[in-house]
């Protein structure tokens, strides 16, 4: 094996080994007592590894390491056409999946020069929304589920149910939909489509309404949560944190309302939520909100819809014009922006791809010292990340 | 029942049948009708529902699953303590069986202090759950054991107190003598259906049952064994006809909790209207019984299934300057007014 590899490849090899046995020796000779969570382990929605030094059941410090499910995506896009790249980052942030495909195609036609006719940026801000609501209302049932709660998190795979039919009715995809052109959209909505969706959206407030009662109203909910894992809002920006986290902290910072991309965002009466306290409770407050905020969107993307086609003209074979693009959008899980660099060829010569959940937990190991180890859970569920996201 | 005289031997086997049967057939059918059915009806979903009709012989699937897995001891685990924690998980359970009464001459032991000797017999579980924990060599096992031991203790203060307050009022600490008072009590002289003690003891019976869910380690008091940070505690290590034991254990443990609730504050296999000498009710009794069981199971499981869990030293906050106050509170008044009236 060996043999094959250059000299750079098995330096990298040697270090990386030399890393893993830093922290396994770590583990074995170091005072106190020192819990391995992860990488597999049931918390941590996949691969993150929190090593946790514990004096009873306090943490003294903690570390987070990720890397455990690294797909290199950036690396992957070099090599791909720019319509393949939209089916490759849908797979990023898979609860939310049209939200990745946004900014790389808003991108994409900032280089090119191309500007999508009105009804495809309405309905790409309709997709981004619904796929807001898919990933923020199945948020709320985990917390609840990582807190101990079984139930909630069953309500929230039902009721998620309904927006998943709504993308899979349009884009035939559940979970990817890869629906997003450069310069419009793959199709338009199909009939009837537009009642389904109100209809659906009426149904996921009627279960924001609930969770509030079921989940946020529990007392043990919120002696669970409030006042655990406090951020201040300095903190919270020196660290990049974005979207909800951020906005949990009392900064009123909210991309959809503050950078004009050119979606539908500004022709919409809609608010940015935010909250003072910075703590468990105030983060995950504030995405049932967005929720709900969302639902409201949706109606008026239905009720404004324009007329029109969803396809501007665009070249059969894309080549994208030398130059670079940054485009950063708001998605469900914080800020995400695609680094565009192009040489003039059918697909890009470097992506470079800003997720939002590798920022976020950057603030883990700030967070989680001096609390129980019960908190990491309640910490670690509240700050939400996808290891998608943040392994790419 | 004066009729038929069994011999030692026979009377014995009867009662090992019968406390098998008692011990089985409640954690059975709390499993099926509580964790697989309505469970699920309550999750939006249908639980069960190919093996056998409705599902009903999903259990026995189980069992034969977990029956056919491998047998797994950690390298560093204390083989003997390891294999020894559950039979004393199981044994705690068997044990309990053994005061309570089922009819008017169904039961295993007619002890005068029956209720003490459950009580005392019920923390017994506590320390198979630390040989559990500490036999595992698994730091998530040892930390879910510690929770345990900490948390089993606290609760069962509260437990004994609130059942103080049910032997106050009846005056005698045998659970048969318990299940008389109510049948031919009366509250404030209105003596129609008895005086079943979840009328008069209602703090009691809220008390007892809180703390029989922390003894249960189930949710919210299911810090022990909480999934999602310690991947199942003292369980952890356990697999195949072990983990089966603790399984086992905890479901008969939550049948015998719920028929001692039952006993204390439901009625225990009294009807009312019904005459306590009536042979019918040695047959009728155990099935009165388990239909009392079924209901305080309902609402154990239902909190289980609604609730998140507590932090282990809010619990602990919760045992000692919530449950144990006002069961002291509790007990106090039923002295007065026991005086009183």
């Amino acid at each position: 094996m060996t043999g094959t590899l250059t000299e750079a490849q098995q330096l990298a090899y040697a270090n990386a080994q030399a890393a893993d046995g830093r922290v396994n020796v770590d583990l074995e000779t170091d005072e106190g007592m020192t819990l391995n969570m992860g990488p597999q382990h049931p918390a941590t929605h996949g691969t993150l590894r929190v090593i946790a030094k514990l004096d009873g059941e306090q943490v003294v410090s903690a570390d987070v390491m990720c890397g455990y499910m690294h797909r290199g995506y950036e690396k992957l896009c070099e090599v791909r056409s720019y319509p393949q790249i939209n089916t490759l980052v849908n797979r990023i942030d898979w609860l939310g999946s049209f939200a990745n495909e946004v900014p790389f195609i808003l991108a994409a036609e900032q280089l090119m020069g191309v500007e999508a006719p009105p009804r495809a940026m309405w309905i790409r801000t309709l997709f981004f929304e619904l796929s807001r609501i898919a990933n923020l209302s199945l948020f709320i049932g985990d917390l609840a589920l990582q807190l101990g709660a079984q139930t909630p998190a069953f309500y929230a795979f039902r009721d998620r149910e309904f927006v998943l039919n709504q993308i899979e009715s349009v884009t035939g995809g559940r979970f990817h939909p890869n629906f997003d052109r450069i310069g419009g959209l793959k199709d338009d909505l199909p009939k009837g489509w537009i009642a389904d969706t109100k209809a659906a959206m009426s149904r996921l407030r009627a279960y924001c309404d609930e969770m509030e009662d079921l989940v946020y109203g529990n007392e043990i909910f919120q002696t669970r949560t409030r006042g655990i894992g406090i951020i201040p809002a300095g903190v919270a920006q020196s660290y990049g944190l974005s979207g909800a986290n951020l906005r949990g902290s009392g900064v009123d910072w909210d991309l959809r309302r503050d950078a004009n991309i050119g979606l539908a965002y500004d022709q919409l009466d809609w608010k940015v939520w935010t909250h003072p306290d910075g703590d468990s409770f105030s983060r995950s407050w504030v995405r049932l909100q967005e929720v709900r905020e969302a639902t409201k969107m949706v109606d008026q993307l239905c009720d404004g819809m324009p007329a029109g086609p969803i396809m501007a003209k665009v070249p059969r074979i894309i080549k994208v014009p030398e130059g670079e693009a940054y485009v950063v959008t708001e998605n469900p899980l914080g800020q995400m922006g695609y680094y565009l660099v192009s040489k003039g060829d059918t697909g890009p010569f470097r992506v470079k791809i800003r997720t939002a959940s590798f920022n976020n937990i950057s603030v883990v190991p700030w967070v989680l010292r001096g609390v129980y180890v019960p908190d990491i859970i309640a910490i670690l569920a509240s700050l939400y990340f996808i290891l998608g996201d943040i392994d790419k | 029942m004066t009729a038929v005289e069994l011999s030692y031997w026979q009377q014995t086997v009867f009662r090992v049948l019968g406390v098998l049967v008692a011990v089985i057939l409640p954690a059975g059918g709390f499993v099926y009708v509580f964790l697989f059915k309505m469970m699920s009806f309550m999750q939006s979903r249908l639980g069960p529902m190919e093996a056998g009709p409705y599902g009903s012989m999903q259990l026995l699937a189980e069992v034969g699953k977990f029956l056919q897995k491998e047998d797994i001891v950690p390298e560093k685990a204390d083989r003997r303590l390891f294999f020894l924690a559950p039979y004393i998980v199981l044994a705690s359970t068997f044990l309990l069986l053994v005061v309570m009464p089922f009819g008017p001459d169904a039961y295993f032991t007619n002890l005068d202090t029956g209720i003490f000797l459950a009580m005392g017999l019920s923390s017994i579980s506590v320390i198979g759950i630390l040989i559990a924990g500490w036999a595992s060599a698994s730091k998530y096992a040892l930390i879910g054991g510690l929770r345990a031991a900490g948390q089993l203790i606290a609760y069962e203060l509260p437990m004994v107190l609130a059942v103080v307050g049910v032997v106050i009022q009846a005056g005698t600490l045998n659970l048969q003598g318990i299940v008389t008072a109510q049948h031919s009590g009366e509250i404030f002289g209105f003596g129609g259906i008895g005086n079943p003690f979840i009328i008069t003891q209602l703090v009691g019976f809220f008390v007892f049952l809180t703390a029989t869910q922390a003894e249960l380690t189930q949710t919210p008091f299911d810090m022990p064994v909480a999934e999602s940070e310690i991947v199942t505690g003292y369980i952890t290590e356990y697999s195949g006809l072990r983990f089966l034991l603790f399984f086992i254990g905890e479901f008969a443990t939550a049948g015998a909790f719920a028929a001692i609730a039952a006993t204390l504050f439901l009625g225990g296999w009294a009807v009312p209207f019904v005459d306590l000498d009536d042979d019918i009710m040695n047959i009728a009794g155990p099935l009165v019984l388990f239909g009392k069981m079924m209901l305080v199971g309902f609402l154990i499981f239902w909190v289980r299934f609604t609730f998140p869990r507590f932090r282990e030293d809010q619990l602990q906050a919760f045992a000692w300057k919530f449950l144990i106050p006002i069961s002291l509170v509790n007990i106090l008044a039923t002295m007065v007014l026991k005086v009183a009236f």
